[in-house]
């Protein structure tokens, strides 16, 4: 296979991962909204430091506000973060490699894009807002379906998981440190309010449900840590998006080094003390974690997007 | 043999429908509505030779079968075959790309239902004299970048030489194996009211079409169907002609095709020829040379050595230390490997010297010349106006010519003097005075048509037609090629750029020539 081919497929499957994380998103933080007083509420300015485009929305919108900040995550052309622009670049990425994959993954993915056009154009109102997101995060289910049970499980499969896990791996780690950052240090968890943030933690993740299945009744803000970062069977934490990923990577040539980098983060994490974190230390520790996680992506692209001579 | 099935019709028509949103092409619509009952007018005459029907207002007898069959369909039938190719022809991506103010769609060739008709005995002759003409031409361009011959003794000028845009000094004393520079030739050809085929033009740089030509008859195949001679083995004869360039014994030589990129108007055609043959489709920078002179592919398993590259990129883009520096599309290196023999490259670098329009014009003696043979394809008449007593002839009779710049391809440049104003040929006059070399001037033919269906009913509509021919250590052309098809009336002008379709070209064994 092509390296860049293979990069192309990796960053397909980033911005699919990225467009409906980015619509969940959106969604729960509409939810929370609804759900805490007003004096508690999380506002919509998170949801912008969360995917680390602070300087580019100040210079593009003055307040915001729950119409901006929809809008510049959601229908920004001109904020190559949002899920019109990660849709695009989905599926400017397949196109290079269309002719891997099964003809119906073009046709959905080229098709979601021409929908989320269509329907972003314009006013946006709560309602429509809501059900293009809730249709939008099932057709990418269904395009990920379909890869799964139509397409050989072969390297461009690998490449496709490879880029959705590192996606999801990194949205969680930055959603876990603004979420929970006004949390931690100091919290009394019989505070209702408390219990109810740390819920608005997990349900970002759209994991309220399965933690309650996995957990306890109580929302207490380790547990959630430990859920989040290190539970082995809930796809969106953070281990099981690595262990996903090394899954993969062993399939593939060469993968000693990058093997051993996803390692030591599983390491770091099984390691980690829930407890202490939530005392003082999460932030940085969620820094480590995107360092190393950087560091991976570098080993991919040196590895096989970027052949050497002496490779 | 023939597809009547009507379910499988109407599922077409919805999904006719579905394609158009799914990939915001657009197609020639369903004019259905508009009086279905309407019947076809029969008594179908052209003004020209046709390639259906004889003189006398009945069809020829290679296309007997066929119009019988098409005259029993009816009207509503025959549309909503139309329609049915339409979809298929979405269906099956084949596609080219726009460009307009609001970026860039694919969008869907138009494609005529009804089937141009060649006997088979008559394409034999085409296909000798084709072989002919393109050994010819090999041979006069492998004289160029070497000894140069046929200069030396007062065939070809030395002066139309120096005034060549495509000739590379840099290809001078080369010589590429078998001494084959132009690999696959795409030349169009055209039929006079007299009702021989002529040559109008060689392509010998990055001829493009025939995927249209095989995929109009997968489509073709789906709508109607007759005793015809297949196609679809030019993949597999373009795999082993370029394998037979492989400067390593290899049982399995790495072939790629090499596309500038997506953006490309013809993408589709490299990403489907590369498809069907099963190879790596490479972007420039998916390739690098090394100081061992050898060219590598950049995979997730490292370096591969490539051995052959069919490249869809322009000579000038192909090489920035040796053309265009600037350019962004090419491999670094690339001349260097295959002057060191390290690497097949198909066409050759400098293998559109030939395909000059004024070169054109010397064919017929450049085949006496190396082949002492008679062309068995002719030349249309052509005026050189680099030659002074031509000159005069042209500006004095330009209103009756058809007017060419030298190095121009597509259709864009050029002037066809009876459909011309007189401002226009006034304009052409001083460009022609003012640049001579760079201009020919044809006789207008009077170009043959094919039944069309347009607005519902059948007219007649003019075609041309582009064979294709690889050479190596052996020859292969075609079986027929691809038919493009002005669809607007009168229009000669059948470049897919410029609103150009095409037809399914059918050779037909009308006399059972292909059983001897």
């Amino acid at each position: 296979m092509l390296s860049r081919v293979a990069e192309n497929l990796y960053w397909y499957g980033r911005y699919l991962e990225r467009a409906e994380d980015l619509g969940r998103m959106i969604n729960v933080n509409g939810h929370l909204m609804l759900d805490l007083p007003r004096s508690m509420a999380p506002g919509w300015a998170p949801l912008v430091r969360i995917t680390g485009s602070q300087a580019l929305f100040d210079e593009l919108y003055d307040t915001p506000g729950e119409r901006q900040v929809v809008r510049f995550l959601l229908a920004d052309t001109r904020h190559p973060g949002s899920v019109l622009s990660c849709l695009h670049q989905a599926r400017e990425n397949l196109r290079a490699a269309r002719d891997l994959l099964p003809r119906e993954v073009w046709e959905q993915t080229n098709d979601l894009y021409l929908l989320a056009q269509d329907q972003l154009a314009g006013n946006l109102s709560k309602r429509r807002r809501q059900d293009f997101i809730d249709l939008m995060i099932r057709r990418c289910q269904q395009l990920i379906g379909m890869l799964a049970d139509i397409m050989s499980h072969d390297y461009a499969w690998d490449f496709i998981l490879l880029g959705r896990y590192h996606e999801r791996a990194d949205m969680t780690t930055r959603i876990l440190d603004v979420r929970s950052a006004h949390l931690l240090r100091g919290v009394d968890e019989s505070q209702p309010f408390d219990q109810l943030q740390w819920m608005s933690v997990l349900k970002s993740l759209t994991a309220y449900q399965m933690y309650r299945r996995h957990v306890r009744l109580r929302v207490a803000g380790p547990d959630v840590l430990r859920f989040l970062l290190g539970n082995p069977l809930f796809p969106r934490s953070v281990v099981f998006c690595l262990g996903a990923m090394a899954e993969r990577l062993e399939e593939l040539p060469d993968h000693e080094t990058t093997l051993v980098a996803v390692a030591r983060i599983k390491r770091l994490l099984d390691q980690a003390d829930a407890d202490a974190l939530v005392e003082g230390g999460l932030s940085a520790f969620v820094d480590h974690l995107q360092l190393e996680l950087i560091a991976v992506g570098d080993l991919m692209r040196q590895t096989w997007f970027e052949a050497k001579p002496d490779a | 043999m023939l597809t009547d099935d009507p379910q499988y019709f109407s599922l077409l028509r919805a999904a006719h429908t579905a394609m158009r949103y799914a990939f915001g092409a657009r197609t020639q619509g369903n004019d259905l509505s508009d009086g279905a009952k309407s019947r076809l007018d029969w008594n179908y005459r052209s003004d020209f030779c046709d390639e259906l029907i004889g003189p006398r207002g009945g069809p020829r007898a290679a296309a007997r079968p066929l119009w019988r069959y098409l005259k029993g369909l009816g009207r509503e039938e025959l549309l909503e075959r139309r329609d049915a190719c339409e979809v298929a022809a979405l269906v099956a991506g084949i596609t080219f790309r726009v460009y307009h103010d609001e970026g860039s769609a694919d969008r869907a060739m138009p494609f005529d239902l009804i089937p141009r008709v060649i006997p088979l005995t008559e394409w034999r002759q085409v296909s000798e004299g084709l072989v002919q003409r393109v050994t010819a031409l090999n041979l006069f361009i492998d004289d160029l970048y070497g000894e140069q011959k046929i200069i030396r003794d007062g065939v070809f000028p030395a002066e139309i030489l120096a005034g060549s845009a495509n000739f590379r000094e840099q290809c001078v004393g080369i010589t590429p194996r078998y001494g084959v520079w132009a690999h696959i030739c795409g030349s169009d050809l055209v039929r006079d009211a007299d009702g021989t085929l002529y040559v109008l033009e060689d392509n010998l740089r990055v001829p493009s079409g025939v995927s249209y030509m095989l995929e109009n008859r997968q489509v073709m195949k789906k709508v109607l169907g007759g005793d015809i001679q297949p196609v679809d083995d030019y993949p597999a004869r373009l795999y082993d002609m370029l394998a037979s360039l492989s400067p390593r014994p290899a049982d399995y030589p790495t072939v790629v095709v090499l596309t500038p990129g997506m953006f490309n108007s013809a993408y589709f055609e490299h990403a489907w020829l590369a498809q069907q043959m099963g190879v790596e489709l490479v972007e420039g920078r998916d390739l690098v040379v090394l100081d061992d002179d050898c060219v590598y592919m950049r995979t997730i398993h490292g370096l591969r050595q490539v051995d052959v590259i069919y490249r869809r990129i322009d000579d000038a883009f192909l090489d920035p230390e040796v053309f265009r520096e600037d350019s962004m599309l090419g491999v670094r290196g690339l001349m260097r490997a295959w002057k060191a023999g390290h690497v097949g490259l198909a066409n050759a670098p400098g293998a559109g010297v030939a395909d000059d329009k004024v070169v054109y014009s010397y064919v017929p003696e450049i085949i006496r010349y190396y082949l002492d043979q008679d062309p068995m394809v002719p030349n249309v008449p052509t005026w050189r106006c680099s030659i002074k007593s031509e000159l005069d002839h042209v500006l004095a009779n330009i209103e009756q010519l058809v007017v060419k710049p030298a190095n121009e391809s597509g259709g864009y440049g050029m002037l066809i003097g009876p459909h011309a104003s007189r401002k226009e040929r006034e304009e052409f006059k001083r460009l022609i005075k003012a640049d001579p070399r760079n201009y020919i001037a044809q006789p207008t033919l009077a170009i043959s048509t094919c039944p069309t269906l347009s607005g519902g009913q059948i007219a007649p509509r003019h075609v041309d037609l582009r064979p294709f021919i690889l050479s190596s250590d052996q020859h292969y052309v075609t079986m027929g090629g691809l038919t493009r098809v002005a669809m607007r009336a009168g229009s000669l002008v059948v470049n897919s750029s410029q609103g150009g379709g095409s037809k399914d070209t059918w050779i037909v064994d009308v006399d059972g020539a292909g059983q001897g």
